[in-house]
């Protein structure tokens, strides 16, 4: 598996998030396979230029939110139970939990941002 | 866990500046980075590491060794470069090469060529005419060539272009392939301490102000905008600057957690929390500083 991601410097989120998400894009979009290994830690950090604690950090939370498994001394694997559509669905929620939240700190009601979103589709389908 | 560098309560006084009180752990297999303002002790500090300067008080080991008592043996597997190092002048970096080798058994001539070659200098040309970029990379070049266990770098990227600066961060992370080797590196550009350091060392006006693992360091640093409830009461034991404009006032935390996130939002109207960066970070703790000197 070749550790091609490439990192911002100027993206605001932690280095760890940005290895998250664009680990999680990989196995959404299909180009890591459920089962696969993925690059050890310290593969990953070289590759990346970033320091193996930040990876581990990564490593840590993937395996938390079950999409990678740690074999103690043996290394990670994509899980092999993930469904990708359960991922899409995950980050379809992240993206709404953003939204919400501007939303919120906008004081829009729950209908209006509906119907925000039922007129931004509709604008889309025309 | 393994401690490539160990040094308790090192303290040197010199007539305008003290070194007081150094503690410092640098695990085996790790990178440390060193950060603090210019005349914060950064080089004093490694000096003594090496051997160069004594210590009034304290203890130093490098490598398993005590220093300066075991600096011959330490010295094989340690490799220093700092930015105010010379080369022979009138000699080439092939006449360096030469010597290194002669000294240092394990000197790897293949890597030295690739070297070379990324680091673009020329084996024949005479040190004299180079750049100080070029002089910090072939100092580099000579310390890296060796494969020391232990690198202990002042400054390794200040005033080298980025594609020069870049490629000494691979070379840096590079070492770290082999778990048994460790940098210990100082530097004033603070993207690339955040960006390869596992441990950060600030160091202020001769004391260690503080020494953790980045990610915990990260963590624990928020900027927060707030409309205290309360003006004049705010519980200013976990602030570190504070800014006031108007109502909003603008307060840094090394204490930064979810518990203290709600205990902030008991004194006032929390309007937004932000993540700091590393420089963000250094520019807190250098205010903070020189308020309580003044």
């Amino acid at each position: 598996m070749d550790v091609d991601i490439v990192l911002s410097q100027i993206d605001p989120r932690p280095m760890y998030q940005q290895i998250m998400d664009q680990v999680r894009q990989r196995v959404t979009i299909g180009d890591w396979s459920p089962g696969s290994k993925m690059p050890s830690i310290r593969e990953m950090a070289i590759a990346l230029k970033v320091s193996v604690i930040t990876v581990k950090r990564a490593y840590l939370e993937l395996e938390r939110q079950g999409v990678v498994i740690t074999r103690q001394g043996q290394g990670t694997w994509i899980s092999d139970q993930l469904n990708r559509q359960d991922m899409q669905y995950q980050e379809l929620e992240q993206v709404l939990e953003r939204v919400a939240s501007i939303a919120g700190s906008m004081s829009i009601t729950d209908e209006e941002l509906v119907s925000l979103v039922r007129d931004y589709l509709k604008q889309r389908g025309d | 866990m393994e401690l490539a560098i160990e040094c308790q309560k090192l303290s040197k006084h010199y007539p305008h500046f003290d070194l007081s009180n150094i503690d410092l752990s640098v695990p085996t297999g790790s990178v440390m980075g060193f950060v603090g303002p210019n005349g914060a002790g950064k080089s004093t500090t490694m000096r003594i590491l090496m051997g160069l300067v004594t210590p009034d008080t304290g203890t130093v080991k490098v490598l398993g060794c005590d220093m300066p008592g075991q600096q011959v043996r330490a010295k094989q597997e340690v490799g220093f470069v700092a930015e105010d190092m010379r080369l022979y002048a009138s000699q080439s970096l092939g006449f360096h090469m030469d010597f290194m080798k002669s000294v240092f058994p394990a000197w790897d001539d293949k890597f030295a060529d690739a070297l070379l070659k990324r680091f673009d200098l020329v084996r024949d040309q005479k040190t004299k005419g180079y750049s100080h970029g070029q002089r910090i990379k072939a100092m580099l070049l000579l310390a890296l060539a060796r494969k020391p266990r232990l690198l202990i770098l002042d400054e390794p990227t200040t005033g080298l272009d980025p594609s020069a600066r870049h490629e000494i961060l691979q070379q840096l992370m590079d070492v770290l392939e082999d778990e048994t080797r460790t940098v210990l590196f100082s530097s004033h550009n603070t993207l690339d301490i955040e960006q390869i350091s596992d441990h950060i060392t600030f160091i202020l006006n001769g004391r260690i102000h503080s020494s953790s693992d980045k990610e915990t360091f990260l963590d624990s640093w928020r900027r927060i905008r707030i409309s205290f409830n309360d003006h004049d009461r705010p519980d200013d034991s976990a602030i570190v600057t504070s800014q006031i404009s108007g109502s909003l006032t603008v307060i840094t935390t090394n204490t930064f957690s979810d518990q203290s996130l709600n205990a902030w939002k008991l004194q006032g109207c929390v309007h937004a929390v932000e993540r700091m960066n590393l420089e963000e970070i250094f520019l807190a703790c250098v205010e903070n500083e020189r308020e309580q000197r003044s």
